[in-house]
């Protein structure tokens, strides 16, 4: 692996965030490429409660709290704001978890895509309400366990394929990315903060507390979950041309739901279900790849 | 120059020459030909704004709360259920002290449909710490709006201006229009204290410990409680550019009346017409409430010495209460000596007219009927 030298470190230490807290590993690196020249929106979530309580912030740059549902308008309007003001040249960052994104947020997020605003939205994806206490939502996989999909009645339907709905918008750039694959993340924001137009960064982010393992594994399952390809990376530019990022050979899914408690108790059988929808999802990337090579070649 | 124009088009017009640097709005009916005008004044470069054709009410709020943050001046315009959909955000432009202007144009809620007015969307408002002005004539819906914008800039409270739907925002009137060289004087570019800088950044909106938030509440009515000397010496400014004095509460020719007719927005121009024909023989006059949040105690029970009776006329209905500028104004004047009467009535639900005739028939009936503090009035059609 290269040696990164970190420019300058925008998050002040002593959030509030869990230890091995995916998402606070996402944050500085998403803060640290875009740099000073940014603002921040976030909504209600991880993301809200982790940057602190008055009078402490961990955010060196401008910071708002927004309601749930509004991360998309209220970073479009802060950004029409700025270039009305002839400050074209501050960053805006919406910054929302899955729940924000995925569910109370589709709509906003889909109103200010399809009119292509000019920031970069990035989804800390922890798979689940972990603010609240580890409840569904739209982005939690097949066969999690959490509050309000007990064991007796675990999630029975795929996570919502929210690159393909962003997609569908055709907005400049779409990107997924894992904190385990900082140098990837770090081209991909990079790569954003230099297109004009909607920029989606979708980042997975393993959670300790409402995936149930061990904090110290946060790194190997970000992991994990790239390698056996149930959130494999790749992007899409204009929503047509789709590219995979390096990611290392497939493996099977099984280590990866193994390793958490959310999954425990899945049957043989469960797994290979959950493995035919991962594969099934995958040909689908390497095709339209394949496709988008193609045609652009 | 006077123009004949709406009080859609007034509103419009006033929202363009106060300059947003963002505007944000979605389409319902009778707001609609307000976000078609801005649109055009964008289009044809009449005004250099932003406009962001959000895909909801809730995102037309949002947005607007976010250029705000960034120091700029902004506008939206809804009714109805568009109003309660921004609900929620109207609770945090007012805790995040964002100076949001907001024209509502009064239509009421479903179900069932209904296209006619009254003032049950914004009146629903009242708890949010949106400031509410209302108007009579599409004169004062253009100049509402200016002086909105300026009273929302200086106590940093969102702002709302109400239009009552169709009697107002789609019937024509003679408007007198400013000229933009005094509007520019009147209501210079906004100058955000606060906002989001990265020169200077600061955090917003995070959480606070209970003190906090307690000592923040106590700051929005204080500032409610100062916002009612600003709109007055608003209005002072406001009479010396374009020679037009509104108050928060308003009378006329109550001398030597014993009744006075209590309305907010387009029934008080109904009300002041009877007044003229017939107020003399009936010996009723009007009291308009301008105003409605921060509620004008002060301005209220100085504006009926001298009075015997209040009948207050509420276009809209709190189930289970009644009507509310009537609950507002008996809590107003609760207590002072010799405490008045207070007669509710609720009319125009709807829209339902409330005619010159109806008046008649009411003030007759209240001077017949005795003792009616403990009834509601239904002035149905």
């Amino acid at each position: 692996m290269a040696k990164v030298r970190v420019k300058e470190e925008l998050v002040y230490p002593g959030s509030f965030a869990c230890p091995g807290c995916g998402l606070m590993m996402a944050f500085r690196h998403v803060l640290r490429v875009l740099g000073r020249n940014t603002a921040v929106v976030t909504t209600a979530g991880c993301g809200s409660v982790v940057a602190g309580s008055y009078p402490q912030t961990i955010s060196k740059v401008p910071f708002f709290h927004c309601s749930f549902g509004t991360a998309a308008s209220t970073a479009a309007g802060l950004k029409a704001g700025y270039d009305m003001m002839g400050k074209r040249s501050i960053n805006v960052l919406a910054w929302a978890g899955d729940g924000g994104t995925f569910d109370i947020g589709l709509q906003s997020l889909s109103g200010a895509a399809e009119r292509n605003e000019d920031i970069i939205y990035v989804c800390y994806d922890n798979e689940a309400y972990m603010n609240t206490g580890v409840q569904r939502s739209s982005g939690t996989p097949m066969g999690a366990w959490t509050t309000t999909t007990p064991r007796e009645s675990l999630e029975d339907r795929p996570k919502k394929k929210m690159a393909a709905i962003m997609a569908a918008h055709e907005i400049p750039y779409i990107a997924t990315a894992s904190v385990s694959y900082p140098e990837d993340l770090d081209r991909k924001i990079r790569k954003a903060k230099g297109i004009k137009g909607f920029r989606f960064i979708h980042i997975i982010v393993p959670c300790p507390t409402g995936w149930l393992y061990p904090a110290s594994e946060t790194v190997r399952l970000g992991r994990e979950a790239v390698l056996s390809r149930i959130f494999p990376l790749f992007e899409i530019m204009a929503g047509k041309k789709y590219r995979l990022s390096p990611m290392g050979a497939k493996t099977p899914v099984r280590e990866y739901l193994v390793s958490q408690g959310r999954f425990k108790g899945l049957s043989e059988k469960d797994i290979s279900l959950i493995q035919e929808k991962v594969d099934e999802y995958w040909s689908e990337l390497e095709e339209l790849a394949a496709r988008s090579r193609e045609s652009h070649s | 120059m006077k123009q004949l124009m709406t009080g859609n088009e007034a509103a419009a017009l006033a929202a363009k020459m106060a300059k947003p640097q963002v505007v944000a709005a979605y389409p319902i009916t009778p707001q609609t030909s307000i976000a078609e005008k801005l649109a055009s004044y964008v289009a044809r470069g009449e005004l250099a704004s932003r406009y962001i054709k959000v895909e909801s009410e809730t995102s037309a709020l949002a947005a607007c709360m976010g250029g705000s943050l960034a120091g700029a001046r902004v506008f939206t315009a809804t009714s109805s259920q568009g109003l309660a959909l921004m609900h929620e955000l109207l609770h945090w432009a007012s805790g995040a002290r964002l100076p949001v202007i907001i024209v509502d144009v009064n239509r009421s809620m479903a179900a069932p449909w209904s296209l006619g007015v009254d003032h049950n969307d914004s009146l629903s408002q009242r708890d949010t710490g949106c400031i509410q002005i209302y108007c009579e004539t599409a004169q004062e819906a253009l100049d509402n709006v200016l002086i909105a914008f300026k009273l929302a800039e200086k106590v940093l409270l969102p702002t709302m201006v109400c239009l009552d739907g169709f009697y107002l925002s789609h019937y024509s009137e003679p408007v007198d229009i400013p000229e933009q060289a005094d509007v520019d004087r009147f209501l210079p570019r906004r100058k955000a204290k606060y906002r989001m800088d990265p020169n200077d950044p600061f955090t917003f909106g995070g959480g606070v410990s209970p003190q906090v938030l307690f000592g923040l509440r106590k700051r929005i009515q204080s500032d409610m409680d100062s916002a009612l000397d600003c709109f007055r010496q608003i209005c002072t400014q406001f009479f010396r550019y374009f020679k037009r004095r509104y108050r928060a509460v308003e009378s006329f020719e109550i001398k030597g009346k014993d009744i006075a007719l209590v309305t907010n927005g387009t029934l008080s121009g109904t009300v002041r017409a009877f007044v003229e024909q017939n107020g003399k023989e009936k010996g009723v006059g009007l009291v308009k409430m301008r105003l409605f949040r921060p509620f004008p105690k002060g301005e209220f029970k100085k504006a009926i010495k001298g009075l015997k009776k209040l009948v207050v006329i509420d276009r809209n209905l709190s189930p289970g209460s009644g009507g509310i500028f009537s609950q507002e104004i008996r809590s107003a004047i609760y207590g002072i000596e010799a405490a008045l009467p207070i007669v509710s009535v609720i009319g125009g639900l709807g829209g339902v007219d409330v005619s010159i005739e109806d008046l008649d028939r009411l003030v007759d009936r209240i001077r017949e009927g005795g003792d009616l503090q403990d009834e509601t009035i239904w002035m149905e059609a």
